[in-house]
């Protein structure tokens, strides 16, 4: 009896745990099939988005919701301005390159919150204030319900607007052939820039909700989750938008089975293998698709 | 026996049959051509005859040696070395460098020479250098063995090019659209050397190729690829005035 | 060709003679302070390390991410060895250097083969996987002491006794800058510039890129040791996603594929932050900065535009001035 209530509850911390890891994935997976780049400072754009929260709430005290809409423009723009500065101008340039330039943005974004706001964890409480649900002889807590729904009602609007809409076309299209989207008038440019507010945006979501969950404020809060974000959109497929939550979920049940059953410490070690044994096994992952290369 | 024995090739990608019961023989110290309208599949057959691709049927034999499931590295030992459409060179490296690479499993020495560069090291370079040389005078490109090969002009790039396949020591030859972006002087210029390279170097020849002249001046022997499939094989008159090659090239 | 090699020969060992004698002063004088003097340790360390990413990064063309990892697997070999055995310095520490490097070489080969099929994002995103799970395996684990790490390392690479650090740096260089001049290495680099082309001429690409990683890795290994025994504390932390980039920014600084920019660029980025003491967190800024302007400077035409620029102007010169 116990057992099954102990394991449902590892479950529920899993798809909490996962659900953010969905939204971080997302932002990858979508750059990634747009920009043909993993953008090493995405899980950076997180810790901006949990430091934006607590100026505009801590520092400048507004209203929560004012904090946190403010909070995702100003990742939005923060992504939207990094393409434009570091990735755009590389756009021809060798795939090392980039990457190397990425993992430098990434690299700046958390000297550049060192520097603003020091080393010191910056303690930091709940703001969402959603009371808890008891269902059978479990208590799901209220952000637990939050991140739930936050995050399935993104992936829904996300999935729409990527289907139904002009923009989202776009960015379907330059995914597939930038240089024939242009050819056919899209505007390649603002669908770049486009996609990195949205995966931006996202991050700063995850990110809000992450800090909701953990007592303090670190420069270096987005690296783990970040990386761990990467696996579960490899997992899913990168490239691929059901595939990014689809990643996002399972990994995060892994990680939370993984630190319940077997060690805490070796739930990293875990996490990372799933990446090794993804990439050697299926590199497309659960629902990506296969790419062969002309010679 | 021939040298290249191919029969029944297939190959299909997802649901397009790409190459389909294509067949081929070429005779030693021949030089072939294999021609056809734009993506009839002929670099595909190229990337199967190479190991980049696995066929789903069919035989291909070199001297009589089934070579499928090999890799492009082994095949390229057994004795087939290829150019690419999209010139593939080495571009961080010089000319000579380039050669010298493909001269990799022709002149050797152990790691640990390597490392140390112990006396063998010393000796082999050189006789590396020598052979090296020896084969870009072929081509006139001797003197621009410093030069690196991405600030090589256009032609002299597939020149190269050809020069590293054949620092391989291959049997066979194939040669992906040598003449492409080459004005009329330099096709004359590559027809000859491609003559000269099959006399000097004694290796058979099987070449793609779109522009006619250099088919119907040079191949002693022509197949034609349309739609993946074999449409007609013979000799280039006959072969270039068919009525059914023509429309395969030209439409209704 | 002969007197030249002799004359290159030649310049290389009056240099290393030169250096060492330098070094020697330094030491014995005490011209500088001890906490500058120390550095020189840290210095040779970080040059091996460099040296060998460049090896991958420069010269194989992979961007790789856990080198920390394989530097962390040297020095706890050698450590475990000279704390838990009661060997004299003679014997102990060629014992750990030995064991170090090629502990760290097997798991170059663990890493490289699954690593093999993988290009650029992903191999990088592995082989930062690969670094994360090692430290995360020497933290969970007993008998290397856990996240407190291992202590009471004997201190027998100070900068005392800098000697046999100085001859590692020295061969390290050799020997890599040979590889690279030898068919290994225009094997390796051919698979750099175009894999499918290197294939088609017979080159075996996995054998390369394990033999790259391999060597890599044991060279790492090695600094690991060195490491070690200068500080005589190890911990899981100290090897972690960050030092594997504070490697990177140095390869990048000195030049992909640029041994001699390896090695100055390793001087400079271990003073720099002794001179920058107090700007620590700006060291971290300033290495962010360092590696987007190279890539951008190199890469977006910014340097074709600017070396044209000033050939230009070099021509309106001689055209206007003139002789």
């Amino acid at each position: 009896m116990s057992l099954i209530t102990n394991i449902f509850e590892q479950l529920i911390n899993g798809l909490r745990t996962g659900s953010i890891y969905a939204l971080i994935a997302l932002g990858y997976t979508m750059v990634y099939g747009i920009a043909k780049m993993i953008n090493f400072a995405h899980g950076d754009i997180i810790m901006v988005g949990a430091y934006s929260l607590y100026v505009f709430i801590g520092l400048l005290e507004l209203p929560v919701i004012a904090a946190i809409i403010l909070s995702v423009i100003v990742c939005a723009v923060l992504g939207m301005t990094i393409e434009k500065i570091a990735y755009k101008p590389l756009r021809k340039a060798p795939p090392l390159a980039v990457l190397i330039t990425a993992i430098g943005m990434s690299y700046f974004l958390q000297s550049a919150a060192l520097l603003l706001f020091k080393a010191t964890p910056i303690p930091f409480g709940n703001v969402i204030n959603v009371p808890s649900l008891r269902l059978g002889g479990i208590t799901i807590s209220g952000i637990t319900i939050v991140i739930l729904v936050v995050t399935t009602l993104a992936m829904i609007v996300l999935t729409l607007f990527i289907n139904k809409t002009k923009a989202g076309s776009a960015m379907r299209a330059v995914s597939e052939d930038k240089d024939a989207a242009e050819l056919m008038g899209i505007n390649v440019n603002r669908t770049i820039s486009l996609t990195f507010a949205i995966g931006s945006g996202l991050a700063a979501v995850a990110g809000i909700l992450y800090i909701c969950q953990y007592p303090a404020l670190i420069p270096t809060l987005g690296a783990l989750p970040g990386i761990k974000a990467f696996v579960a959109a490899v997992l899913g497929g990168i490239g691929s938008v059901p595939g990014a939550m689809l990643g996002g979920i399972i990994l995060g049940i892994i990680e939370s089975i993984s630190k319940a059953y077997i060690s805490t410490k070796l739930s990293d070690a875990i996490v990372f293998s799933v990446l090794v044994l993804v990439l050697l096994v299926r590199p497309s992952g659960l629902l990506g698709k296969k790419k062969t290369e002309k010679v | 026996m021939a040298l290249l024995e191919v029969k029944n090739l297939g190959i299909s990608f997802g649901g397009l049959r790409a190459v389909d019961d294509f067949n081929i023989s070429v005779e030693q110290g021949q030089l072939y051509g294999l021609i056809g309208p734009n993506g009839a599949g002929k670099t595909t057959v190229f990337n199967l005859l190479t190991g980049v691709y696995r066929p789903s049927d069919g035989i291909i034999k070199l001297a009589g040696r089934s070579i499928i499931g090999k890799t492009p590295d082994e095949i390229c030992q057994i004795g087939i070395a290829r150019t690419f459409q999209n010139i593939r060179l080495f571009k961080k490296m010089s000319v000579l460098d380039n050669v010298k690479a493909a001269l990799h499993h022709q002149i050797k020495y152990s790691l640990v020479g390597s490392l140390l560069h112990l006396p063998p090291y010393s000796q082999k370079e050189t006789e590396m250098n020598e052979k090296a040389l020896e084969i870009l005078q072929v081509f006139d490109l001797d003197s621009e063995a410093g030069t690196l090969a991405s600030n090589l002009p256009y032609g002299k790039q597939r020149k190269l090019e050809i020069a590293r396949a054949l620092a391989t020591n291959p049997k066979l030859l194939l040669l992906d659209e040598p003449a492409a972006g080459m004005n009329p002087n330099e096709t004359g210029e590559l027809m000859e050397t491609i003559r000269l390279v099959r006399n000097k170097f004694e290796v058979t020849i099987l070449l793609i190729e779109h522009d006619m002249k250099l088919v119907a001046g040079i191949c002693e022997y022509l197949t034609v690829l349309n739609f993946g499939t074999e449409l007609l094989t013979g000799e280039p008159e006959a072969v270039l005035n068919d009525a059914k090659v023509i429309t395969a090239y030209l439409g209704e | 060709m002969n007197r030249m090699k002799l004359n290159n020969t030649i310049t290389n060992i009056i240099f290393i003679i030169v250096s060492y004698a330098a070094v020697s002063l330094i030491v014995t004088s005490g011209i500088l302070s001890r906490q500058m003097t120390s550095l020189i340790i840290p210095i040779g360390v970080n040059i091996i390390l460099a040296v060998s990413l460049n090896l991958l990064t420069g010269f194989l063309g992979e961007l790789t991410l856990g080198h920390a990892g394989f530097m962390s697997l040297g020095a706890y070999t050698g450590a475990l060895i000279t704390v838990n055995t009661e060997l004299p310095e003679m014997i102990g520490l060629p014992l750990a250097l030995i064991a170090g490097g090629v502990v760290a070489a097997i798991f170059g080969l663990v890493i490289g083969v699954p690593v093999l099929r993988l290009k650029g994002d992903y191999l990088a995103i592995v082989t930062l996987g690969f670094g994360e799970i090692i430290k995360s395996v020497l933290t969970a684990m007993e008998f290397t002491g856990g996240a407190q790490g291992l202590s009471g390392i004997p201190k027998y690479t100070t900068y005392k006794n800098f000697t046999i650090v100085f001859i590692f740096v020295v061969i390290t260089i050799l020997l890599i800058k040979n590889l690279v001049y030898s068919r290994h290495g225009r094997a390796i680099c051919s698979i750099r510039d175009n894999y499918i082309a290197s294939e088609a001429v017979g080159i075996k690409i996995s054998k390369y890129k394990i033999m790259a990683f391999v060597i890599s890795a044991f060279f790492a290994g090695i600094a690991g040791v060195f490491n070690a025994h200068n500080i005589g504390i190890l911990k899981p932390d100290n090897f972690d996603y960050n030092k594997s980039i504070e490697i990177l920014v140095i390869v990048v600084l000195g030049g992909m594929g640029n041994i001699k920019g390896s090695v100055i660029a390793a001087v400079v980025l271990t003073l720099l932050p002794e001179l920058l003491r107090d700007a620590d967190n700006f060291r971290m800024l300033f290495y962010a900065i360092v590696l987007i302007a190279m890539m951008l400077f190199n890469n977006s035409g910014l340097r074709e535009r600017m070396t044209s620029w000033i050939k230009s102007k070099k021509q309106v010169k001689t055209a206007t001035g003139g002789e």
